[in-house]
């Protein structure tokens, strides 16, 4: 099969956009001219081909994680599984939970042995790996859909922090929710161990039983789904304002409970334009300020 | 068509080849790209962005997959596949962020599209409503579900008018009023049915592309003209077959033997008395009071707009014909001896001018213009200049799309445009809770134009030598220039 991957510039001639199958990156780096040419160079190489490493082991991949032993060979598998083991003895998980942030990771980290950046950021569908050097920031900007004119929140990642890993999840994403939040975005040390807490965060936010959330098994929307038969939302009817609370309350617990274990540095839950946020009081989501309408967005990413 | 590596399973799973994931989609379902679909047990390719789900579900056209040759992994693979962006940025389910640019010949002429989904908080439709029955006063106000979304606004030939949604509704009432006005407009701009109910007026069904339902009655025809114009247009063909008719309307009732065609036949006077106010001769205003009765008044008896004939005038065994504008209703009568209407079995020829009239009507529609603004942020998403992009579009450099369809921009500042709903591809907008409308627009340039608003043109994709000749190829479903015409 003679199947490669997309590689190209969008509009803007600065963002790499990189596609294959599923998978779906933009990519950015500052720097030097060269390095950053370089840096591009070595995104394309690395991900020429990763689809294909990844498939390799899909069965395995897509089995509830073992806790105790990683058995998979590919780096990117096994980053999956590294980030989702920590959740693995309490309940289901699989490493595709983590396949995004763990891509994202890679790529970041292609580029970075290859040359020398200011800051850089891959965005696997939302699910981000950030590099900074000293004395760089990233504007994190929360949409509730991503969309430049309705940013809703903004989050400045500075180098100080030990946050290198953004990831959001929820029912409108393109997996499959076991919750009702429309968005858990997770501030974590990397994007892989972001991408698997906003899964678990996500999946916690709901109703259990609620008549109004429409739930169907995954393998009847998608027959070789991981989640098998289990229980995934499709649709959210009215939801009182008690409710609403409840279900993000219920996530929030969970979110407090990985913030305690440090498997994340923060996290914002969203449900029917509500907003919980959950962070140690040193980092208090960093920076979190009023929408960030007519400033320049150049450095303001999606999540 | 299918691929020999694509295998179909007994209950209908496809088994996709077109990466290495190799996903088995169930018919009406996606692949975990978004990018492939089952469609009746053929794997299929989204038209690029579409987001498919939505599509197949609604019925929308879909691409077939690899109808020539092997698939090289290219967004863009025939020329004559045009790149929307409906899917591009942001719809259900969160579709990767960024806007994609695209260059694929077309006709010799290398076009970039931009493809990018819009935010549109200033946006509304415009409903037009094909009939004659009345729907509720000027400016009254339009809701859905008990809120407050829109207005009715003046009326056009034949057709009632109601303008909907705007930055007032969406963002500038309560939190349900904004809810309940963007889902309203979604689901008219993706062409699903509406129940709206007018203050002081009625309650009416409306679905683009289909007859309105009027108070539960299904609407069949738009009239031919005001009664007035029906007079005029059938005159003729009455001539000799029957003494009188009138042509009940809402707006001007017609009076044959007074109208000036029936002048013009030697009509003779038949002492018709009609209620209502006389404008000229033949011509009557308010006859009745308006309704969704007989040619848009609320009469069911078409007699209750006659006074008593005229004894000095009318004669035993007068003939007429009543008719609404749209030949919906009619019914004919005979002068008894005290000159009274009785009505009697319609004679063929009057049966069959009824019919005339009924077949000069066309089929009464909803049509739904969505209509929005491009603001700045959208704009900066092209260029590094967005008011080059606005002038670029002002001067019919940039072809704008909505979905693929076309447009009709506004002329005078911003960006703002009209689109036909029924154009565009099932499903193509969707919403975000501020609450505003997500909708589709590509700008389409000459890669020249394109280097001249300051796009990076090394960084198109694939780019073909750009051929140095003439014109961007307008098609005949083209907006007009802008600005350029009455």
């Amino acid at each position: 099969m003679t199947r490669t991957p997309q590689i190209g510039f969008l509009s803007d001639g600065r963002r790499l956009h990189l596609q294959d199958g599923p998978i779906d990156l933009i990519v950015e780096a500052c720097g030097g001219e060269k390095d950053v040419q370089a840096a591009y160079q070595a995104a394309a190489r690395r991900f020429t081909g990763l689809l294909d490493e990844l498939c390799g082991e899909l069965k395995l991949l897509r089995r509830a994680a073992d806790p105790r032993q990683n058995r998979l060979q590919g780096r990117v598998a096994r980053r999956m599984h590294d980030a989702v083991a920590p959740f693995a003895a309490d309940c289901f998980i699989t490493p595709m939970a983590a396949v995004a942030g763990a891509v994202a990771e890679e790529i970041l980290g292609a580029m970075l042995r290859g040359a020398e950046l200011k800051r850089a950021y891959v965005n696997n569908g939302g699910d981000i790996a950030l590099h900074l050097a000293d004395g760089e920031h990233f504007v994190v900007g929360l949409a509730e859909r991503p969309d430049a004119s309705g940013l809703m929140r903004t989050m400045i990642v500075d180098a100080d922090d030990p946050v290198r890993g953004v990831a959001t999840s929820g029912r409108h994403g393109r997996s499959f929710s076991l919750g009702i939040a429309d968005a858990v975005t997770v501030l974590a040390r990397t994007a892989s161990q972001a991408d698997a807490a906003a899964t678990i965060i996500a999946n916690a936010v709901d109703l259990p039983g609620h008549p109004a959330i429409i739930r169907c098994p995954a393998k009847e929307l998608q027959p070789d789904s991981d989640l098998g038969s289990r229980l995934v939302t499709r649709d959210v009817g009215e939801l009182s304002a008690r409710e609403i609370d409840d279900a993000l309350e219920s996530g929030a617990a969970c979110a407090r409970k990985l913030l305690a274990a440090g498997l994340i540095d923060g996290a914002a839950l969203r449900l029917r334009g509500e907003m919980v946020i959950v962070a140690a009081r040193a980092i208090e989501m960093p920076g979190l300020q009023a929408p960030l309408r007519g400033r320049a967005l150049e450095s303001a990413m999606h999540v | 068509m299918l691929t020999d590596a694509t295998t179909v399973t007994a209950d209908d799973k496809i088994r996709c080849d077109a990466c290495p994931v190799m996903c088995y989609i169930k018919p009406g379902a996606a692949g975990a790209c978004d990018r492939y679909a089952n469609h009746n047990g053929e794997l299929v390719r989204v038209d690029p962005h579409i987001v498919l789900e939505r599509t197949v579900s609604h019925g929308g056209r879909l691409v077939p997959f690899q109808a020539t040759g092997d698939w090289d992994g290219k967004i863009v693979h025939e020329s004559s596949v045009f790149v929307t962006a409906i899917g591009a940025g942001t719809t259900y389910p969160d579709y990767k962020p960024a806007p994609f640019i695209v260059s694929s010949e077309i006709d010799g002429i290398d076009m970039v599209t931009v493809v990018t989904e819009g935010i549109f908080s200033y946006c509304g439709v415009k409903v037009k409503i094909d009939t004659d029955r009345y729907l509720g006063p000027e400016t009254a106000t339009v809701r859905a579900q008990g809120e407050a979304i829109g207005h009715v606004t003046t009326s056009e030939y034949g057709s009632q008018m109601l303008s909907l949604g705007g930055v007032h509704h969406l963002t500038g009432g309560s939190k349900k009023e904004g809810r309940v006005t963007c889902d309203a407009l979604m689901d008219l701009s993706n062409c699903k049915p509406v129940e709206l109910t007018i203050d002081g007026g009625a309650t009416v069904v409306v679905r683009a592309g289909y007859p309105p339902i009027v108070n539960g009655v299904d609407e069949e025809r738009m009239r031919v003209g005001c009664g007035s114009a029906t007079i005029g247009m059938f005159a003729k063909q009455w001539h000799g077959k029957v003494d009188e008719v009138v042509v009940v309307d809402d707006h001007i009732t017609g009076v044959l033997s007074e109208h000036q065609a029936g002048k013009l036949l030697d009509i003779p006077d038949t002492g018709i008395k009609m209620k209502g106010r006389r404008s000229t001769p033949g011509r009557y205003f308010q006859v009745a009071e308006p309704g969704t009765g007989w040619g848009g008044t609320k009469i069911s008896d078409p007699l209750s707009v006659l006074g008593p004939f005229d004894p000095k005038k009318a004669r035993p065994g007068t003939t007429m014909l009543m008719v609404s504008t749209t030949g919906e209703h009619a019914a004919y009568y005979e002068l008894d001896e005290a000159l009274k209407p009785v009505e009697k079995e319609m004679p063929a020829d009057l049966k069959f001018s009824v019919e005339r009239i009924q077949e000069n009507c066309e089929p009464a529609l909803c049509t739904v213009l969505f209509m929005g603004g491009a603001g700045g942020s959208l704009r900066a998403g092209v260029t590094d200049n967005p008011v080059r992009l606005t002038r670029s579009v002002k001067d019919a450099l940039t072809r704008v799309t909505s979905g693929g369809a076309p447009v009709y921009v506004w002329p005078g500042g911003g960006i703002t445009f009209m689109v036909d709903v029924t154009r565009l591809p099932a499903g193509a907008f969707g919403y975000v809770p501020t609450p505003a409308l997500v909708a589709p627009i590509e700008f389409t340039l000459k890669l020249s134009d394109y280097a001249a608003l300051g796009g990076h043109m090394d960084h198109v994709r694939p780019l073909a030598s750009l051929k140095d000749n003439t014109e961007f190829r307008q098609t005949p479903s083209l907006q007009p220039a802008p600005g350029r015409r009455a």
